[in-house]
Protein backbone atom coordinates (compact mmCIF):
# COMPACT_ATOMS: atom_id res chain seq x y z
CA UNK A 1 0.00 0.00 0.00
CA UNK A 2 1.30 3.37 -0.93
CA UNK A 3 1.44 6.04 1.83
CA UNK A 4 0.52 9.00 -0.67
CA UNK A 5 -2.50 10.80 -0.96
CA UNK A 6 -3.73 14.10 -2.81
CA UNK A 7 -3.26 17.57 -2.35
CA UNK A 8 -4.22 20.71 -3.69
CA UNK A 9 -3.56 24.39 -2.96
CA UNK A 10 -6.08 26.85 -4.53
CA UNK A 11 -5.62 30.80 -4.22
CA UNK A 12 -8.62 33.07 -5.50
CA UNK A 13 -6.52 33.83 -8.51
CA UNK A 14 -5.90 30.49 -9.35
CA UNK A 15 -4.60 26.93 -8.67
CA UNK A 16 -1.50 27.28 -7.40
CA UNK A 17 -0.29 24.01 -6.73
CA UNK A 18 -1.45 20.36 -7.48
CA UNK A 19 0.11 17.09 -6.70
CA UNK A 20 -1.03 13.30 -5.71
CA UNK A 21 2.36 11.97 -4.41
CA UNK A 22 2.34 13.64 -0.87
CA UNK A 23 3.23 11.48 1.90
CA UNK A 24 2.80 13.73 4.43
CA UNK A 25 1.85 17.71 5.28
CA UNK A 26 2.32 19.92 8.31
CA UNK A 27 0.03 22.91 8.69
CA UNK A 28 -0.18 25.82 10.68
CA UNK A 29 -3.19 24.68 12.21
CA UNK A 30 -5.18 27.98 14.20
CA UNK A 31 -4.39 25.69 17.72
CA UNK A 32 -1.19 24.49 16.84
CA UNK A 33 1.04 22.61 13.65
CA UNK A 34 -0.93 19.58 12.86
CA UNK A 35 0.70 16.67 10.43
CA UNK A 36 -1.35 15.15 7.82
CA UNK A 37 -1.08 12.02 6.39
CA UNK A 38 -2.97 8.83 4.41
CA UNK A 39 -6.17 7.98 5.65
CA UNK A 40 -6.62 10.85 8.67
CA UNK A 41 -10.13 11.41 9.89
CA UNK A 42 -12.17 14.13 7.61
CA UNK A 43 -11.40 17.30 8.82
CA UNK A 44 -12.07 21.19 8.38
CA UNK A 45 -9.75 23.78 10.20
CA UNK A 46 -8.15 27.03 9.49
CA UNK A 47 -4.40 28.59 9.49
CA UNK A 48 -2.78 30.69 11.58
CA UNK A 49 0.10 32.29 9.28
CA UNK A 50 2.97 30.25 9.11
CA UNK A 51 4.78 27.40 7.02
CA UNK A 52 3.06 24.47 5.59
CA UNK A 53 5.55 21.95 4.94
CA UNK A 54 4.91 19.68 1.88
CA UNK A 55 7.02 15.77 2.56
CA UNK A 56 6.37 13.78 -1.09
CA UNK A 57 8.87 10.70 -0.62
CA UNK A 58 12.68 12.24 -0.32
CA UNK A 59 11.01 16.02 -1.44
CA UNK A 60 10.48 18.37 1.31
CA UNK A 61 9.08 21.94 -0.02
CA UNK A 62 8.21 24.68 2.01
CA UNK A 63 5.37 27.67 1.59
CA UNK A 64 4.46 30.59 3.70
CA UNK A 65 0.63 31.29 4.25
CA UNK A 66 -1.08 34.67 5.62
CA UNK A 67 -4.45 32.31 6.11
CA UNK A 68 -6.12 30.00 4.75
CA UNK A 69 -8.71 26.79 5.39
CA UNK A 70 -7.87 23.41 5.29
CA UNK A 71 -10.43 20.48 4.45
CA UNK A 72 -9.20 16.47 4.46
CA UNK A 73 -11.41 14.34 3.15
CA UNK A 74 -11.32 11.15 1.41
CA UNK A 75 -7.51 11.13 1.06
CA UNK A 76 -7.35 14.51 -0.31
CA UNK A 77 -6.11 17.58 1.47
CA UNK A 78 -7.20 20.99 0.07
CA UNK A 79 -6.03 24.25 1.51
CA UNK A 80 -7.53 27.52 0.84
CA UNK A 81 -5.47 30.67 1.29
CA UNK A 82 -5.48 33.96 0.05
CA UNK A 83 -1.61 34.95 -0.11
CA UNK A 84 0.85 32.04 -0.42
CA UNK A 85 4.73 31.60 -1.48
CA UNK A 86 7.21 29.34 -1.73
CA UNK A 87 10.08 30.29 0.65
CA UNK A 88 12.81 29.29 -1.86
CA UNK A 89 12.16 32.03 -3.96
CA UNK A 90 10.89 34.48 -1.73
CA UNK A 91 12.77 37.94 -1.41
CA UNK A 92 14.43 39.51 1.59
CA UNK A 93 13.11 42.98 0.63
CA UNK A 94 9.76 41.96 -0.06
CA UNK A 95 9.67 40.24 3.24
CA UNK A 96 10.53 42.80 5.37
CA UNK A 97 8.12 44.96 3.81
CA UNK A 98 5.22 42.47 5.06
CA UNK A 99 6.51 42.66 8.45
CA UNK A 100 6.59 45.92 8.18
CA UNK A 101 2.89 46.41 7.18
CA UNK A 102 1.91 43.66 9.49
CA UNK A 103 3.54 45.65 12.42
CA UNK A 104 1.35 48.91 11.24
CA UNK A 105 -1.49 46.74 11.22
CA UNK A 106 -1.00 45.18 15.22
CA UNK A 107 -0.72 48.72 16.43
CA UNK A 108 -4.29 49.55 15.18
CA UNK A 109 -5.92 49.60 18.42
CA UNK A 110 -9.38 48.32 17.47
CA UNK A 111 -8.04 45.02 16.94
CA UNK A 112 -10.16 42.54 18.57
CA UNK A 113 -8.05 39.10 20.74
CA UNK A 114 -7.91 37.06 18.66
CA UNK A 115 -7.16 39.34 14.91
CA UNK A 116 -4.11 40.62 16.93
CA UNK A 117 -2.89 36.96 17.63
CA UNK A 118 -3.31 36.56 14.59
CA UNK A 119 -1.04 39.19 13.46
CA UNK A 120 1.51 38.63 15.72
CA UNK A 121 1.94 35.93 14.63
CA UNK A 122 2.42 36.93 11.22
CA UNK A 123 4.64 39.00 12.16
CA UNK A 124 6.98 36.66 14.43
CA UNK A 125 6.58 34.27 11.05
CA UNK A 126 7.89 36.72 8.89
CA UNK A 127 10.70 38.06 10.64
CA UNK A 128 12.28 34.84 11.55
CA UNK A 129 12.00 33.89 7.46
CA UNK A 130 13.90 37.57 6.46
CA UNK A 131 16.15 36.46 9.02
CA UNK A 132 17.72 33.61 7.30
CA UNK B 1 -26.41 67.61 -52.90
CA UNK B 2 -23.24 67.24 -51.07
CA UNK B 3 -20.24 68.19 -53.39
CA UNK B 4 -17.73 65.53 -54.63
CA UNK B 5 -15.13 67.31 -51.43
CA UNK B 6 -17.88 66.52 -48.71
CA UNK B 7 -18.24 63.33 -49.84
CA UNK B 8 -14.32 62.54 -50.26
CA UNK B 9 -13.82 63.84 -46.18
CA UNK B 10 -16.91 61.53 -45.06
CA UNK B 11 -15.41 58.68 -46.73
CA UNK B 12 -12.13 59.06 -45.25
CA UNK B 13 -13.37 59.98 -41.48
CA UNK B 14 -15.74 57.06 -41.72
CA UNK B 15 -12.73 54.77 -42.55
CA UNK B 16 -10.42 55.97 -39.67
CA UNK B 17 -13.73 55.52 -37.53
CA UNK B 18 -13.90 52.01 -38.62
CA UNK B 19 -10.11 51.39 -37.66
CA UNK B 20 -10.48 52.58 -34.37
CA UNK B 21 -13.40 50.44 -33.32
CA UNK B 22 -11.38 47.68 -35.50
CA UNK B 23 -8.69 48.31 -33.15
CA UNK B 24 -10.78 48.25 -29.88
CA UNK B 25 -12.30 44.99 -30.71
CA UNK B 26 -8.59 43.51 -31.01
CA UNK B 27 -7.51 44.71 -27.71
CA UNK B 28 -10.99 43.72 -26.08
CA UNK B 29 -10.62 40.41 -28.07
CA UNK B 30 -6.70 39.45 -26.49
CA UNK B 31 -8.35 40.57 -23.11
CA UNK B 32 -10.82 38.76 -23.33
CA UNK B 33 -9.13 35.45 -23.06
CA UNK B 34 -7.07 36.80 -20.21
CA UNK B 35 -9.99 37.76 -18.23
CA UNK B 36 -11.72 34.23 -19.28
CA UNK B 37 -8.40 32.69 -18.35
CA UNK B 38 -8.36 34.24 -14.89
CA UNK B 39 -12.07 33.35 -14.45
CA UNK B 40 -11.54 30.29 -14.59
CA UNK B 41 -8.98 29.63 -12.83
CA UNK B 42 -10.56 31.41 -9.85
CA UNK B 43 -13.23 29.19 -9.66
CA UNK B 44 -12.06 26.09 -7.79
CA UNK B 45 -11.46 28.48 -5.16
CA UNK B 46 -15.05 29.67 -4.71
CA UNK B 47 -16.36 26.58 -5.28
CA UNK B 48 -14.28 24.33 -2.63
CA UNK B 49 -15.11 27.44 -0.70
CA UNK B 50 -18.78 26.98 -1.13
CA UNK B 51 -18.71 23.08 -0.34
CA UNK B 52 -16.79 23.99 3.23
CA UNK B 53 -19.59 26.35 4.23
CA UNK B 54 -22.29 24.23 2.96
CA UNK B 55 -20.45 21.28 5.01
CA UNK B 56 -20.30 23.18 8.14
CA UNK B 57 -23.82 25.52 8.10
CA UNK B 58 -24.88 21.63 8.02
CA UNK B 59 -23.23 20.27 10.89
CA UNK B 60 -24.10 22.96 12.48
CA UNK B 61 -26.69 22.27 15.04
CA UNK B 62 -27.51 25.17 17.37
CA UNK B 63 -28.92 27.57 14.37
CA UNK B 64 -29.87 30.06 17.02
CA UNK B 65 -26.24 30.89 18.07
CA UNK B 66 -24.58 30.67 14.46
CA UNK B 67 -22.98 33.54 12.97
CA UNK B 68 -25.21 36.38 11.61
CA UNK B 69 -23.30 36.74 8.48
CA UNK B 70 -24.93 33.52 7.97
CA UNK B 71 -28.27 34.02 9.61
CA UNK B 72 -28.72 37.64 9.03
CA UNK B 73 -29.85 40.28 11.31
CA UNK B 74 -33.51 38.32 11.58
CA UNK B 75 -34.86 41.74 10.54
CA UNK B 76 -35.60 42.79 6.87
CA UNK B 77 -35.29 46.15 6.71
CA UNK B 78 -32.59 47.98 5.39
CA UNK B 79 -31.54 46.10 1.81
CA UNK B 80 -27.70 47.18 0.97
CA UNK B 81 -27.05 46.60 -3.06
CA UNK B 82 -23.98 46.00 -4.50
CA UNK B 83 -24.06 47.35 -8.07
CA UNK B 84 -21.01 45.90 -10.11
CA UNK B 85 -20.12 48.14 -13.81
CA UNK B 86 -17.06 48.35 -15.63
CA UNK B 87 -14.82 52.06 -15.27
CA UNK B 88 -14.79 52.48 -18.87
CA UNK B 89 -17.87 52.63 -21.60
CA UNK B 90 -17.76 51.92 -25.16
CA UNK B 91 -19.04 48.05 -24.45
CA UNK B 92 -22.58 47.78 -25.91
CA UNK B 93 -25.39 47.18 -23.40
CA UNK B 94 -22.91 45.92 -20.91
CA UNK B 95 -23.51 48.55 -17.70
CA UNK B 96 -27.14 49.30 -19.04
CA UNK B 97 -28.41 45.88 -18.68
CA UNK B 98 -26.73 45.58 -14.79
CA UNK B 99 -28.33 48.39 -14.14
CA UNK B 100 -31.51 48.18 -15.72
CA UNK B 101 -32.05 44.70 -13.29
CA UNK B 102 -31.03 46.65 -10.38
CA UNK B 103 -33.25 49.25 -10.98
CA UNK B 104 -35.92 46.55 -11.13
CA UNK B 105 -34.89 45.25 -7.44
CA UNK B 106 -34.75 48.98 -6.37
CA UNK B 107 -38.34 49.76 -6.84
CA UNK B 108 -39.64 46.49 -5.69
CA UNK B 109 -37.24 47.42 -2.40
CA UNK B 110 -38.93 50.94 -2.01
CA UNK B 111 -42.36 49.94 -3.51
CA UNK B 112 -42.23 47.61 0.02
CA UNK B 113 -41.39 50.94 2.15
CA UNK B 114 -37.74 49.41 2.88
CA UNK B 115 -34.75 51.53 2.90
CA UNK B 116 -32.26 51.12 0.55
CA UNK B 117 -28.67 51.79 0.21
CA UNK B 118 -26.62 51.55 -2.27
CA UNK B 119 -22.65 50.75 -3.03
CA UNK B 120 -21.34 51.40 -6.43
CA UNK B 121 -17.90 49.61 -7.89
CA UNK B 122 -16.92 50.95 -11.16
CA UNK B 123 -17.55 54.52 -12.10
CA UNK B 124 -20.03 53.79 -15.16
CA UNK B 125 -22.65 52.62 -12.18
CA UNK B 126 -22.21 55.57 -10.33
CA UNK B 127 -22.86 58.02 -13.21
CA UNK B 128 -25.97 56.31 -14.73
CA UNK B 129 -27.46 56.02 -10.79
CA UNK B 130 -26.54 59.32 -9.09
CA UNK B 131 -29.65 60.62 -11.36
CA UNK B 132 -32.12 58.83 -9.75
CA UNK B 133 -31.10 57.09 -6.54
CA UNK B 134 -28.34 60.11 -5.30
CA UNK B 135 -29.54 60.07 -1.85
CA UNK B 136 -29.31 56.03 -1.97
CA UNK B 137 -25.69 55.83 -2.89
CA UNK B 138 -23.78 55.59 0.34
CA UNK B 139 -20.34 54.64 -1.03
CA UNK B 140 -18.26 54.23 -4.61
CA UNK B 141 -15.52 52.19 -5.31
CA UNK B 142 -13.56 52.51 -8.11
CA UNK B 143 -10.51 50.20 -9.47
CA UNK B 144 -9.42 52.18 -12.27
CA UNK B 145 -5.75 52.28 -11.40
CA UNK B 146 -5.41 48.45 -11.06
CA UNK B 147 -5.22 46.61 -14.52
CA UNK B 148 -6.28 43.14 -13.44
CA UNK B 149 -8.72 42.02 -11.30
CA UNK B 150 -7.21 41.00 -8.26
CA UNK B 151 -8.12 39.03 -5.04
CA UNK B 152 -7.00 42.42 -2.93
CA UNK B 153 -9.46 44.68 -4.79
CA UNK B 154 -12.81 42.29 -3.48
CA UNK B 155 -10.96 42.28 0.03
CA UNK B 156 -11.51 45.61 0.17
CA UNK B 157 -14.52 45.75 -1.16
CA UNK B 158 -15.90 42.78 1.41
CA UNK B 159 -14.26 44.17 4.18
CA UNK B 160 -16.15 47.74 3.83
CA UNK B 161 -19.27 45.38 3.75
CA UNK B 162 -18.76 44.13 6.96
CA UNK B 163 -17.87 46.39 8.92
CA UNK B 164 -21.21 48.02 8.11
CA UNK B 165 -22.71 45.05 8.38
CA UNK B 166 -21.29 44.73 12.03
CA UNK B 167 -22.63 48.46 12.67
CA UNK B 168 -26.01 47.30 11.51
CA UNK B 169 -26.20 49.52 9.03
CA UNK B 170 -28.09 46.95 6.60
CA UNK B 171 -29.78 43.58 6.81
CA UNK B 172 -29.50 42.22 3.54
CA UNK B 173 -27.35 42.40 1.19
CA UNK B 174 -27.36 41.76 -2.72
CA UNK B 175 -24.90 41.61 -5.38
CA UNK B 176 -25.44 42.99 -8.82
CA UNK B 177 -23.20 42.00 -12.10
CA UNK B 178 -22.95 40.42 -15.10
CA UNK B 179 -22.45 36.63 -15.51
CA UNK B 180 -20.20 35.76 -18.66
CA UNK B 181 -21.59 33.13 -20.63
CA UNK B 182 -20.05 33.75 -24.06
CA UNK B 183 -19.10 36.74 -26.19
CA UNK B 184 -22.65 37.52 -27.45
CA UNK B 185 -24.50 37.05 -24.36
CA UNK B 186 -24.45 38.26 -20.52
CA UNK B 187 -26.62 37.64 -18.36
CA UNK B 188 -27.37 40.16 -15.47
CA UNK B 189 -27.21 38.43 -12.32
CA UNK B 190 -28.74 39.09 -8.71
CA UNK B 191 -27.01 37.27 -5.81
CA UNK B 192 -27.33 37.47 -2.14
CA UNK B 193 -24.79 37.41 0.20
CA UNK B 194 -25.67 38.37 3.66
CA UNK B 195 -27.65 36.01 4.49
CA UNK B 196 -26.05 33.51 2.66
CA UNK B 197 -28.25 31.40 0.82
CA UNK B 198 -26.07 28.18 0.12
CA UNK B 199 -26.29 26.72 -3.12
CA UNK B 200 -26.14 22.66 -3.29
CA UNK B 201 -23.88 21.78 -5.55
CA UNK B 202 -23.23 18.85 -7.65
CA UNK B 203 -21.19 15.51 -6.09
CA UNK B 204 -21.28 17.04 -2.94
CA UNK B 205 -22.26 14.73 -0.27
CA UNK B 206 -23.66 16.57 2.80
CA UNK B 207 -23.68 13.19 4.98
CA UNK B 208 -20.01 13.68 5.92
CA UNK B 209 -18.57 13.44 9.35
CA UNK B 210 -16.15 15.84 9.83
CA UNK B 211 -13.86 16.63 12.61
CA UNK B 212 -13.64 19.98 13.26
CA UNK B 213 -10.84 22.39 15.01
CA UNK B 214 -11.87 24.49 16.65
CA UNK B 215 -15.41 24.43 17.16
CA UNK B 216 -17.23 24.70 13.94
CA UNK B 217 -19.27 28.17 14.75
CA UNK B 218 -15.68 29.57 15.19
CA UNK B 219 -14.76 28.29 11.88
CA UNK B 220 -17.62 29.43 10.10
CA UNK B 221 -17.35 32.81 12.06
CA UNK B 222 -13.84 33.33 10.62
CA UNK B 223 -14.82 32.06 7.09
CA UNK B 224 -17.57 33.73 6.47
CA UNK B 225 -16.20 37.12 6.29
CA UNK B 226 -14.05 35.72 3.47
CA UNK B 227 -16.71 33.77 1.93
CA UNK B 228 -18.08 37.28 1.20
CA UNK B 229 -14.78 38.40 -0.82
CA UNK B 230 -14.41 35.41 -2.53
CA UNK B 231 -18.07 36.01 -3.72
CA UNK B 232 -17.51 39.73 -4.44
CA UNK B 233 -14.43 38.35 -6.23
CA UNK B 234 -15.86 35.82 -8.44
CA UNK B 235 -18.62 38.49 -9.45
CA UNK B 236 -15.57 41.08 -10.32
CA UNK B 237 -13.63 38.15 -12.71
CA UNK B 238 -17.02 37.30 -14.26
CA UNK B 239 -17.80 41.05 -15.25
CA UNK B 240 -14.17 41.63 -16.36
CA UNK B 241 -15.08 38.98 -18.62
CA UNK B 242 -18.42 39.92 -19.49
CA UNK B 243 -17.10 43.77 -19.82
CA UNK B 244 -14.42 42.50 -22.58
CA UNK B 245 -16.59 40.13 -24.01
CA UNK B 246 -19.39 42.78 -24.75
CA UNK B 247 -17.36 44.88 -25.90
CA UNK B 248 -15.72 43.16 -28.27
CA UNK B 249 -19.33 42.60 -29.49
CA UNK B 250 -20.19 45.94 -29.80
CA UNK B 251 -17.18 47.31 -31.63
CA UNK B 252 -17.65 43.99 -34.17
CA UNK B 253 -20.89 45.85 -34.89
CA UNK B 254 -19.55 49.05 -35.38
CA UNK B 255 -16.75 47.67 -37.70
CA UNK B 256 -18.94 46.32 -39.52
CA UNK B 257 -21.28 49.17 -40.17
CA UNK B 258 -18.86 51.69 -40.62
CA UNK B 259 -17.56 49.03 -43.90
CA UNK B 260 -22.07 49.47 -44.97
CA UNK B 261 -21.30 53.49 -44.89
CA UNK B 262 -17.97 53.45 -46.38
CA UNK B 263 -19.79 51.36 -49.48
CA UNK B 264 -22.71 53.50 -50.04
CA UNK B 265 -20.52 56.74 -49.08
CA UNK B 266 -18.91 55.32 -52.04
CA UNK B 267 -21.37 54.51 -54.39
CA UNK B 268 -22.98 57.82 -53.98
CA UNK B 269 -19.60 59.24 -54.41
CA UNK B 270 -18.98 57.43 -58.05
CA UNK B 271 -22.79 58.26 -59.01
CA UNK B 272 -21.88 61.83 -58.34
CA UNK B 273 -18.81 62.02 -60.14
CA UNK B 274 -20.37 60.34 -63.69
CA UNK B 275 -23.06 62.41 -63.17
CA UNK B 276 -20.62 65.86 -63.16
CA UNK B 277 -19.43 64.26 -65.80
CA UNK B 278 -22.12 63.95 -67.77
CA UNK B 279 -23.30 67.38 -67.36
CA UNK B 280 -20.07 68.63 -68.50
CA UNK B 281 -20.06 66.58 -71.67
CA UNK B 282 -23.49 67.14 -72.54
CA UNK B 283 -22.52 71.38 -72.28
CA UNK B 284 -19.83 70.70 -74.26
CA UNK B 285 -21.66 68.76 -77.13
CA UNK B 286 -24.42 71.53 -76.86
CA UNK B 287 -22.00 74.26 -77.31
CA UNK B 288 -20.74 73.19 -80.19
CA UNK B 289 -23.91 72.37 -81.91
CA UNK B 290 -25.20 75.93 -81.64
CA UNK B 291 -22.39 76.84 -83.37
Amino acid sequence: MSEQFNLEIVSPEKSFLKKDNVTEVVVPAFEGEMGILKDHISIISFLKPGIVKIISGSEEESFYVDDGIVEFKDNSLSILTSNIFNIKNSDKAKLQEMVKQAEADLADENLNDQKRFIISQKVEVLKSLSLN
Amino acid sequence: MASLDDLKKRISSVKSTQKITKAMKMVAASKLRRAQESAEKGRPYSDKMNNIILNLSNSIADKENSPKLLTGSGEDKVHLCIVMTSDRGLCGGFNTNIIKKAKLYFQKIIEAGKILKIITVGSKGYDQLKRTYKENIIEKISFKETKNTNYFDADKVGKIIISKFEKKEFDICTIFYNQFKNVITQIPQEQQIIPLIATESEGNSSEDNYEFEPEEDEILSNLLPKNISTQIFKAMLENSASEQGSRMSAMDNATRNAGEMVDKLTIQYNRSRQAAITKELIEIISGAESL
